[in-house]
């Protein structure tokens, strides 16, 4: 595709702290070149910012190679922008033309209270994975990888949950604010694999009781979560999860 | 953990709405099949319906079966309700710009709404055929079971009435739309292997159900106004 450069104007969501109101500024970015991703957009934003002695706007970034998921950004009404399976980093000003108007505000959930700006504060998936997304039975010395045998499709699956980069765009996307496509993508991930399962049914009903105790919403099977996801993750591990947490249920051998 | 405690869970609450969704959904297949007698060509108009009603109307089963119908209908409401209001407080601060329609169905994300649209159809629903006929049964020693079919021919002759069912039939629709397949995602059924399958029959029910329940009181304001 042809290079071109664009002006813009970006209202962007400002907020000096977690108690005080925030609200919209509008900035005018020139000379924005269609070959910059998202990110650095906004470090010439913030370029600018600097030069004029203003307070540059506070954004989470790590990677900036689409596999941290730190780069939480709600642009245009969409988690990490419009390109499917994308994280914000990963998007690129192509997607913009000249004159455009773009609008971007932070990951908005009770949970996930603003820190400054566009960072919100993410560490209640911390507390969730901490609640039982780990294995603890005894594994003894690494062992030869072959001496498990594990199901090529199970694998996979797993495989395909485990690529959850914990970025909260799930929760962003939700009416409801509900964290159920990450939690489910922690507990199939483990689910599947034979390390994982002497402890499923704990670990399960742990995951979703502290998912409830930091306030996410429920889930309603609306499927937001998963057209937003910048990995793909399916709502197929949500059936996995209630599956985990019925069976937990009803063989009542889980603790809680 | 007690089972009073694995059902007040986020999900423990989502399994008694689709449990009892689910419920309704075949109460909805029973209900449809008695109506529909209505549509028998009979010598004398509604006998095949006069009859399947006065079977479930003095049916002693049928009368214990309509009580667990209406604490399953009182659980969905309750706790569907209570997930619905709890849920819009999780974002207290809401986005300027929203994705809308772009990543889901506006039905999914209005079930609160249409279950009250519903719910308000039900209570006029009960008024009109279900209150008036088990009142008698229960308090009056003269009672006999109400002739329904020219009940229904009367009920249904102002057009509003008429309107309102149908209303209540497309509200319905919508709610099944996306509640047949929400309630097999509730129980984890809806698997990558069946997952097709359960999304299209719950189109097809969604969409069959209520156009043959909207078409009784169609039919039945024509044969009120037009004699035959
Ligand atoms: C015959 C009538 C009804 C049928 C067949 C029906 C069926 C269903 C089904 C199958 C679900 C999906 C459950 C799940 O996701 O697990 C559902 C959800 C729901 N229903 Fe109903 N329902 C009916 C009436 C009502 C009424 C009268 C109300 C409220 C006034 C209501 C409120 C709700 C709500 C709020 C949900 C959403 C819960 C959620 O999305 O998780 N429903 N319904
Ligand atoms: S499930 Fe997807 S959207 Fe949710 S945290 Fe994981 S990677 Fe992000
Ligand atoms: S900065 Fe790491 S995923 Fe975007």
């Amino acid at each position: 595709m042809q290079h071109y450069n664009m002006n813009l104007t970006l209202k962007v969501w400002r907020q000096k702290n977690n108690k005080a109101k925030g609200g919209f500024e509008t900035f005018q970015v020139k000379n924005v070149s269609s070959e910059m991703s998202f990110l650095e957009m906004f470090d010439v934003l913030n370029e600018q910012l600097v030069a004029e002695g203003k307070e540059p706007v506070a954004f989470d970034h790590d990677c900036r190679e689409g596999i941290c998921g730190m780069c939480s950004m709600h642009i245009n009404g969409r988690a990490h922008g419009p390109w499917e399976q994308t994280t914000t980093c990963q998007l690129h000003m192509r997607e913009y033309k000249d004159g455009d108007t773009i609008v971007v505000e932070p990951w908005r959930a009770n949970s996930f209270p603003v820190i400054k700006d566009l960072v919100v504060d993410r560490t209640a998936f911390d507390r969730i994975i901490a609640a039982g997304g780990y294995v603890s039975v005894n594994t003894g010395n690494a062992q030869d990888a072959n001496a498990l045998p594990i199901e090529k499709q199970k694998a996979d699956e797993s495989f395909a949950a485990a690529s959850c980069i914990g970025c909260g765009a799930c929760v962003a996307a939700c009416p409801n604010a509900s964290a159920m496509l990450f939690v489910s993508a922690k507990v199939s991930h483990l689910a599947l694999l034979p390390q994982g399962d002497p402890e499923r049914k704990v670990r399960a009903v742990n995951m979703v009781q502290q998912m409830d105790t930091e306030g996410f919403g429920s889930c309603t099977n609306i499927g937001a979560c998963e057209a937003e996801c910048p990995k793909g993750i399916s709502i197929e591990n949500i059936a996995r999860l209630n599956r985990e947490y019925l069976g937990a249920v009803f063989s009542g051998s889980a603790q809680g | 953990m007690s089972w009073k405690n694995y059902f007040s869970t986020s999900i423990g609450k989502k399994i008694l709405v689709g449990a009892t969704g689910l419920f309704l959904v075949l109460f909805l297949v029973v209900h449809c099949y008695v109506n529909a007698m209505v549509f028998w060509p009979d010598a004398e108009p509604g006998k095949h319906f006069t009859e399947a009603a006065a079977f479930m109307g003095g049916n002693v089963a049928v009368r214990i079966m309509e009580i667990g119908l209406f604490l399953g209908l009182a659980v969905h409401i309750i706790q569907g309700l209570s997930l619905w209001s709890q849920n819009m407080k999780r974002r207290s601060v809401r986005y300027t710009v929203s994705a809308g329609n772009a990543t889901s169905k506006w039905y999914s994300r209005s079930m609160g709404l249409l279950g009250t649209l519903i719910l308000m159809f039900l209570i006029l629903h009960l008024y009109h055929f279900w209150a008036p006929n088990r009142y008698g049964q229960a308090f009056d020693p003269a009672w006999k079971e109400e002739d329904l079919y020219h009940k229904m021919i009367a009920v249904f002759t102002p057009l509003w009435v008429v309107i309102i069912y149908v209303l209540g039939c497309v509200s319905l629709a919508w709610h099944l739309m996306h509640g047949f397949f929400s309630g097999f995602q509730t129980f984890g059924l809806a698997t990558h292997k069946y997952k097709g399958v359960i999304r299209s029959i719950g189109v097809a029910f969604a969409i069959i159900i209520p156009l043959i329940f909207a078409s009784m009181p169609i039919y039945l304001h024509c044969v009120g106004n037009c004699g035959h």
